[in-house]
């Protein structure tokens, strides 16, 4: 199969319009014939079901959580980007793509950003109309705040719950949808499988969490909305169940997983403290707008109390490394500077794992009250967590796992190599390049899910002569059956260990050998050991309970078997990837003051791997990636 | 901060295996834990311990970890959410405890909650009074510039105010009555305070409502249990507001059915 | 039908409660204003009593509204109660430490009953004066017309130890009634907002003190001797 990412050709600012044109549509009256499945009901899960809801399709939308408000987008804290320009500082839909991709360090595919800073602002609108309460100023216009990355102050926020406040939104327009009966909503159901049919995504299998009932549905089109991946490193800022099963399961029938590899590391996190840890804390990156990063400059300091440590004996690597960005460095750069230094020996903290933010100028500068306006929140949030008042002492914190860039491949039109099967928000790969800027995710996630899913969909729907597949078509059978045979498996293996502690050992391998700094040596050693997680995990699992109630372990080892599998694919993905960009650093790739150096030569392409059986080497596809617009260059910050 | 002693609890805690089995409370005795764990990291190591032996976890609701999600939703020691104030259980840390304590935990009890197993509950019944009204009736697109209408400050904090609940259903399970009404109002206060709600203003009020009383919540009998376990701290003043609300959609007569129109050219 | 709506609707119910619970309190500030002109002596009492009968059609017609609400007040306050029992559910916390609530708050249904049952007996006692008949006799000559003496009844009635002190408990239980109530009349109405709150709860324990102290001072005078016939 080629990959065609059926890019519209002319120029890049008429790209889109040109191509919602040229499109096919389907007739109102007959969009009731259509119906769509939407797995997740996040962002762009949410936004997709109720705007494909409006428009007359009949959708079936499915949620693991017990409700739909409950998707993980829930926690973004700190905002979304939009080219409005108000606060006239020169902002530009222009500046908004350029931003981005130099952001995502020149590996994302310029018209998908291109349209991503077109539709942004039209989000903002959107949101309003739906009554999200986004900060204000006393005139009563919108309030906005710059964030890493940025140059101009283009993030809206709604106090430090900005993607709670637009998940809400989209999930009240999706709550009409359900009581207007033109969304049929299913509440903890998990799809475990994709079924294809002829080729085409027609349905999925999916378990009932309560009753562990399985069922299969059938649609016209498929939707994932299923988040990210980073938990397969087990410690990250993803909430406990986010994982990659529908992704993985999808790549098991035939789509591409395209970018692996490129998983964000946040720099504002709380540092782990034990063994024991269930998850990281992200603390938004806003606080670097106002907070001064730094380390002792001497290693003999980091026992001391901060107070304790003279101006002139601190350093503010950030500001010193990247004087015009400063403290607002993109998410990778800073990130990877708090590890160099804590690899230095100069971390603070527990575990010497740690660098602060410090707030003492800034409330000197602006008044203690200032500071609580804006952060009051999150500095109580690090006092419940960590026991320290961050007024008084300066916070500490450490990069954590947080996005992923990488996830399952999909052309201009959203949708993947297998046709009938679209993919949207954080489950997908194309807008962010090898590293995300702050407050894009939020709008890339509604950015697909209100208004490019819903015209792109159509597009296949209107060229979709024969009706969906009954769910007794034998592929739905057959589809059925192994998930079937997978429980029971799961559930026969009955040895010593809990899914949990596979989970645990998976992501500890991962974050040592394939974390924040990755080198041959350390892939290939991950290489070997994934398998024989893997074979132990089938040999030694024990899954306690039944299968025909609500069973929190057995949910879990299906997730974690996946993420077993698919560990191994990112990880040969890093490997393969012999340069280093964006959330991608390979130690042997760098430039002699430790930046990364891309290798544009050789790899300014989308890897799309294919799946070819556990075990098995999977098939590297290629999507050139072509700029007509901007010329590639070396990031800098300084 | 940190440190380095160990704790040890007495835990009881809600053992049901499914909606149809009566519970009962199980105790358990719970030795190594780190003050600086969280109260579901305390759970997760009695899970990984009952597992050793055999026996199966207890199943609670939880997710993000972090205090947005509102999955998390147990009833410690009599209070939702446990003793820390303004945070869920899932940001209390063990610290706050006493070495040797004992701690129940129950899951939250309510007609409208019914239990799943364990500590879970099905609180399905929240999703249901927002499909009844909790929404501005607007489709994606043709939506002006959010410029268009200048909210004030003052508006849009207080909306804030009200939109921060996570819907978690803490107010219900504290309430003596079980009222849902800290919830409900504050979702339908966000929308009626801001110019693009008031529209269906009357509508949404009366819908909630009904839809609320339909699910079996009982009512409001003003003794601030809710806002006092509420872990965004959301004031029943905005109960107050909904009952205003209420009143004049009432007194406006907008409960009566509008007479079909033929409508369309 | 928008008032069935209204009527089945525990919002709606909340909101009648509201209003006739401060309908009630008003009645309670006057009725607490007209007891205290015992202190300026047997004429001005007896004056005002006469003055509240001087028309059948004006005292009926106060009395059966009045009754009406609170009426209204009971029976809404009944109808919740079950209600509100059976959103509780039938399995009971282990442990329930009614967090923020006040004990007043948690138990207006029983203290409702117990301030009902006061009301009756007060009613027997003062208005039909079914329980001592003997107050019916108890009249005075005032400017040529025989008239009902008020005064006398009160401190006879008031002279036995055991109904003074029944009196004192119950107004206490009242004021605990309304300790709560006043505050939450204003919030069952929709009358609060962020700026009103505390001061309408302060409100409401004022006049929650000045009701006990103004009521109970009738019946601990007398006692005391203060005020005889």
């Amino acid at each position: 199969m080629s990959l065609d990412s059926k890019i519209p050709s002319g120029p890049i600012a008429q790209k889109w319009d040109k191509h919602r044109f040229d499109m096919k549509l389907v007739n109102p009256a007959n969009k009731r014939k259509y119906s769509v499945i939407v797995v997740g009901s996040g962002l762009a899960g949410g936004s997709a079901a109720a705007s494909l809801a409006e428009l007359g399709y009949n959708v079936s939308c499915f949620c693991f959580q017990d409700s739909p408000r409950r998707a993980h987008s829930i926690a973004a804290q700190g905002g979304i980007n939009a080219a409005k320009n108000y606060q006239n500082d020169g902002d530009s839909v222009y500046r908004l793509f350029y931003d981005t991709i130099k952001g995502g360090d020149f590996r994302a595919r310029e018209a998908n950003v291109y349209r991503l800073a077109q539709v942004s602002a039209e989000i903002i609108d959107q949101c309003v109309a739906q009554g999200v309460p986004f900060a204000r100023e006393y005139g009563g216009t919108l309030a906005n705040r710059s964030f890493g990355g940025a140059q101009v102050s283009r993030t809206f926020y709604a106090r430090g719950q900005t993607g709670q406040q637009l998940l809400l939104g989209a999930y009240s327009a999706l709550s009409r949808q359900i009581g207007l009966g033109k969304v049929k909503m299913y509440n903890r159901s998990e799809m475990l499988d994709l079924v294809v049919v002829n080729g085409q995504a027609k349905g999925i299998i999916v378990r009932d969490l309560v009753t562990g009932k399985i069922t299969r549905h059938s649609a016209d089109a498929v939707v994932l909305g299923t988040g990210g991946y980073s938990n397969v490193y087990y410690l990250s800022t993803n909430a406990q169940a986010c994982n990659v099963t529908a992704a993985w399961r999808a790549a098991r029938k035939g789509a591409y997983f395209a970018n692996p590899c490129y998983t964000q590391i946040h720099p504002t996190c709380i540092p782990v403290h034990g063994d024991h840890q269930s998850k990281l804390t992200l603390m938004s990156e806003s606080l670097r707008n106002d907070g001064r990063v730094w380390v002792p400059k001497r290693k003999e300091d980091c026992g001391k109390k901060p107070s304790d440590i003279p101006e002139d004996a601190r350093d503010y690597y950030l500001e010193r490394k990247y004087p015009s960005f400063g403290n607002l460095a993109p998410r990778d750069i800073s990130s990877r500077s708090a590890k160099e230094a804590c690899d230095d020996g100069r971390g603070v903290g527990p575990g010497g794992r740690g660098v602060y933010l410090d707030f003492a100028d800034a409330i000197k500068r602006l008044g203690r009250k200032t500071i609580e306006d804006r952060y009051g929140n999150l500095f109580q949030m690090y006092e419940k967590i960590t026991g320290e008042n961050a007024y008084e002492q300066p916070m500490r914190i450490y990069p954590a796992l947080h996005y992923t860039m990488g996830g399952l491949w999909v052309d201009y039109n959203l949708m993947s190599n297998l046709p009938g099967l679209f993919v949207i928000g954080e489950a997908n790969f194309s807008d962010h390049g090898a590293n995300r800027l702050g407050a894009s995710a939020l709008m890339q996630g509604l950015a697909d899910g209100y208004f490019v899913l819903p015209y792109t969909i159509g597009n296949y729907l209107a060229q979709q002569k024969e009706k969906a597949p009954s769910t007794d078509h034998p592929e739905f059978v057959k589809a059925e059956q192994e998930v079937h045979d997978r429980l029971n498996k799961l559930m026969s293996i009955k040895g010593k260990r809990s899914p949990n502690s596979f989970h645990h050992e998976l992501g500890h391998l991962m974050w040592e050998n394939v974390g924040m700094g990755r080198n041959e040596k350390g892939l290939k050693e991950a290489l070997a050991k994934i398998p024989q997680i893997r074979e132990e995990f089938w040999k030694n699992l024990n899954v306690l309970g039944d299968k025909e109630d609500l069973n929190n372990a057995l949910e879990r080892a299906g997730r974690v078997a996946d993420f077993l599998e698919f560990a191994e694919l990112l990880t040969l993905d890093a490997l393969e990837r012999k340069e280093s960009c964006g959330g991608h650093f390979r130690e042997e790739y760098q430039m002699p003051d430790g930046e990364a150096k891309r290798d544009d030569e050789n790899f300014a392409y989308v890897a799309a791997w294919e799946f070819k059986g556990v075990g098995q080497a999977p098939v590297l596809h290629k999507e050139p990636l072509v700029y007509e617009e901007v010329h590639m260059s070396t990031r800098s910050y300084k | 901060m940190s440190t380095s002693n160990s704790m040890t609890f007495n835990i009881r805690i809600w053992r049901q295996k499914n909606a149809k089995t009566p519970g009962k409370l199980v105790e358990y005795k719970l030795d190594g834990i780190s003050p600086d764990m969280s109260f579901l990291e305390m759970l997760d190591q009695l899970n990984e311990r009952l597992y050793a032996k055999g026996e199966e976890p207890v199943a609670f609701d939880h997710d993000c970890r972090e205090g947005i999600c509102g999955m998390c939703s147990l009833n410690v020691n009599g209070i939702p959410h446990g003793p820390d104030s303004q945070v869920t259980i899932c940001q209390t840390h063990m610290r706050i405890f006493k070495d040797g304590q004992t701690i129940t935990i129950e899951p939250w009890r309510s007609t409208a909650f019914p239990v799943i197993k364990d500590c879970v509950v099905d609180r399905s019944a929240f999703d249901r009074i927002i499909q009844a009204g909790g929404f501005v009736s607007v489709n994606t697109g043709g939506t002006p510039d959010a410029n268009a209408l200048p909210i004030s400050k003052e508006i849009a904090d207080l909306a804030m105010d009200a939109a921060a609940c996570i819907g978690c259903g803490a107010c219900v399970a504290a309430c003596k009555n079980s009222s849902a009404l800290l919830f409900v109002s504050a979702k339908a206060s966000q929308l009626n305070l801001l110019p693009q709600g008031k529209a269906e203003k009357d509508r949404r009020v009366l819908k909630m409502v009904e839809a609320m009383d339909k699910e079996g919540f009982g009512a409001c009998t003003n003794t601030n249990s809710c806002e006092a376990v509420c872990p965004k701290g959301i004031p029943v003043t905005f109960i107050a507001q909904l009952n205003r609300d209420y009143a004049w959609a009432m007194l406006k007569g907008a409960a009566a059915e509008p007479k079909a129109t033929v409508g369309g050219a | 039908m928008p008032l069935i709506k209204f009527l089945r609707s525990t919002v709606g119910l909340k909101i009648i409660m509201g209003v006739t619970g401060a309908a009630l309190f008003a009645f309670t500030v006057i009725h607490m204003v007209g007891n205290l002109q015992i202190f300026l002596g047997q004429e001005a009492l007896n004056n005002y009593a006469q003055m509240l009968h001087a028309s059948d059609e004006v005292i009926w017609g106060f009395r059966l509204g009045l009754g009406a609400v609170a009426a209204l007040h009971i029976i809404c306050a009944v109808v919740l109660t079950i209600r509100n029992r059976a959103a509780r559910g039938s399995e009971a916390y282990a442990e329930y430490a009614a967090p923020g609530a006040s004990l007043a708050s948690r138990t207006m249904a029983i203290s409702g009953v117990i301030v009902a049952a006061f009301i009756i007996f007060h009613l027997l006692h003062f208005t039909t004066q079914s329980i001592d008949p003997s107050f019916k006799e108890l009249t005075e000559i005032h400017k040529g017309v025989e008239r009902h003496d008020v005064y006398a009844m009160v401190i006879k009635g008031f002279q036995v130890p055991w109904v003074s002190a029944f009196y004192i408990i119950s107004v206490a239980l009242v004021s605990f009634h309304l300790s709560h109530g006043i505050a939450s009349c204003f919030r069952s109405m929709g009358l609060t907002n962020p700026a009103y709150r505390e001061v309408q709860e302060w409100f409401g324990l004022a006049f929650a003190v000045i009701i006990f102290v103004g009521m109970a001072a009738v019946p601990a005078a007398v006692l005391l001797g203060l005020v005889k016939l």
